[in-house]
């Protein structure tokens, strides 16, 4: 998928990939990050 | 060097699944779906079957985690006739918890009808942690028209059995957000079942003599205070009263579900200093969490498994040559540098402080990581916690040579256990081992346990970053 421009909501979980890491990596393929959230569903 | 030793470890369950539709998840969902009040009620456990459970037995030391490999699954479908108590603690009963809810209440909130609060006051009577004259309060049930009176007035109702009214919770302010009956309910139940855990401090097992602590250290999930200071907290104070540690004071530490390890490490640290003697890490149950995962639990026509608020206490005293130590040099920090990547908190909070202690992952007989009961939170799609950060714990010990890849179930096996604590968030965080870890120490059996907890700071939206803290036990060399 091409990311470049597009805008991301980067939603993470706290024992699988955070939130700020799906953003980090996003962001280096030119995505815009508008919200970064991670969860806890335990 | 000497370290501090862990003197005592007590854990208590209360059974409490008329409060489950006080859960966070359930007091949101059952406005807006009709069904959903019905699909809880129905699907509630008695006592019998919350005592009997095998996870529930593991809590209070009954059974060790290893011995849940051998139970048929599901687990709440395979139980046999247990004991309510067990070398770590008890199971409380719905109704004998709500009167030592209604003893702990100091601003007559929590009021019960006037028949039930007798029969509950025959019932503790014969318990043997508690004092004929603390009794009292039972003696000042209402009429159940009172009670009804004070529902219509916007209380809570409380009930036993499938739907017997018997009590009402009331607001403490008219119009402050952080006093109403919810929110009290929910720090009630913390105080009384994290007192209640210190209770059992002093039973004949453990003795631990009451005049000799000076702190307890509170590590709930619960936020104490009012409108000008929503989490004032020192629910440690309010425990320490309420269990009768009279010499003690007290406050709380913050840290998300790593509280507890926080609480320890810093507890530790206390008696260390040479600042107390000794000093209780105490954390009540969460009302909050309960029934968080119902819709899950329904749609696989499972009952309501978290219907039990979980609570801990932890003695910690300066070096006696005989109880387990807490080595203050190897605890595991996670900085604000640390990435929040499960692989870099194992990182942070296990393998970089076994290393500046000169061991291997190897040289850890036991990790106690996030406890999670599996048969909770799979039915919801949230998994096996523990098992995944087991996984994620062998595969980090692949990569530093310390096994092979073939050996990564076998670590899984030996050096983990299955989940077995109720979804409490902190109880889950490791603590519930303690107990067990202290009992094989003392035995023998056992040479070091690493215990390691997680916190969600992001969930308070003060910062995106996540938390973590480890400590570890070792035997007492004398």
């Amino acid at each position: 998928m091409e990311l470049k421009g597009r805008k991301v909501i980067a939603l993470g979980e706290r024992d699988g990939v955070p939130g700020t890491a799906i953003a980090d990596l996003v962001k280096t393929a030119g995505a815009d990050v508008v919200l970064t959230l991670t969860q806890c569903y335990v | 060097m000497k370290y501090p030793v862990v003197k005592a470890v007590t854990l208590v369950l209360a059974h409490v699944p008329h409060f489950a539709r006080y859960g966070s998840k359930p007091l949101r969902e059952i406005p807006r779906d009709e069904q959903a009040l019905g699909q809880i009620e129905s699907a509630l456990r008695s006592f019998d079957q919350a005592r009997d459970y095998a996870p529930h037995q593991v809590y209070i030391g009954n059974m060790r985690p290893e011995a849940l490999a051998a139970i048929e699954k599901p687990w709440y479908a395979h139980t046999k006739t247990s004991d309510r108590f067990g070398p770590h603690g008890e199971i409380i009963p719905e109704d004998e918890f709500y009167g030592l809810m209604a003893i702990a209440d100091q601003f007559d909130l929590f009021r019960l009808e006037k028949e039930f609060a007798a029969r509950v006051r025959e019932r503790l009577s014969e318990h043997p942690l508690i004092k004929p004259e603390e009794l009292k309060p039972l003696d000042k049930g209402l009429p159940l028209e009172q009670i009804e009176t004070m529902i219509g007035q916007g209380a809570l109702p409380l009930f036993v059995n499938g739907g017997t009214l018997v009590g009402a919770m009331r607001s403490g302010h008219d119009e402050d957000d952080t006093l109403t009956a919810n929110v009290l309910l929910e720090n009630l139940a913390c105080k009384a079942s994290g007192a209640w855990a210190m209770r059992h401090l002093t039973n004949e097992r453990h003795g631990v003599d009451i005049s000799q602590v000076d702190y307890v250290l509170g590590c709930g999930e619960e936020g104490v205070g009012d409108r000008y200071q929503r989490a004032g907290g020192a629910m440690g104070k309010a425990m320490a009263e309420f269990a009768g540690f009279s010499e003690a004071s007290g406050s709380d530490v913050k840290a998300f579900c790593a509280a507890p390890i926080h609480a320890t490490v810093t507890g530790a640290s206390y008696v260390q200093s040479g600042l107390y003697r000794n000093i209780v890490v105490a954390g009540g149950g969460s009302l909050a969490k309960l029934g968080m995962k119902f819709r899950g639990h329904v749609k696989h026509q499972m009952p309501i498994l978290e219907d039990v608020l979980g609570a801990v206490a932890i003695v910690i005293g300066p070096d006696d040559g005989k109880n387990p130590v807490i080595r203050l040099d190897g605890v595991g920090i996670h900085r604000v540098k640390h990435s929040s990547s499960p692989p870099a908190m194992m990182q942070a909070l296990v393998v970089e402080p076994l290393e500046r202690m000169g061991h291997r992952m190897t040289d850890v007989d036991k990790f106690a990581l996030e406890l999670h009961n599996a048969e909770i939170t799979e039915p919801a799609g949230s998994g096996d916690v523990a098992l995944t950060n087991y996984k994620t714990l062998a595969g980090i010990a692949v990569m530093r040579k310390e096994i092979v890849r073939d050996e990564m179930d076998a670590f899984v096996r030996e050096r983990g256990m299955p989940g077995y604590s109720p979804t409490q968030g902190h109880i889950a965080a490791a603590v519930p081992f303690l107990g067990h870890a202290r009992d094989r120490m003392l035995n023998g059996e056992m040479q070091r346990a690493m215990f390691v907890g997680k916190g969600s700071l992001f969930l308070g939206r003060m910062t995106n970053l996540s938390d973590g803290m480890s400590f570890v036990v070792e035997p007492n060399g004398g």
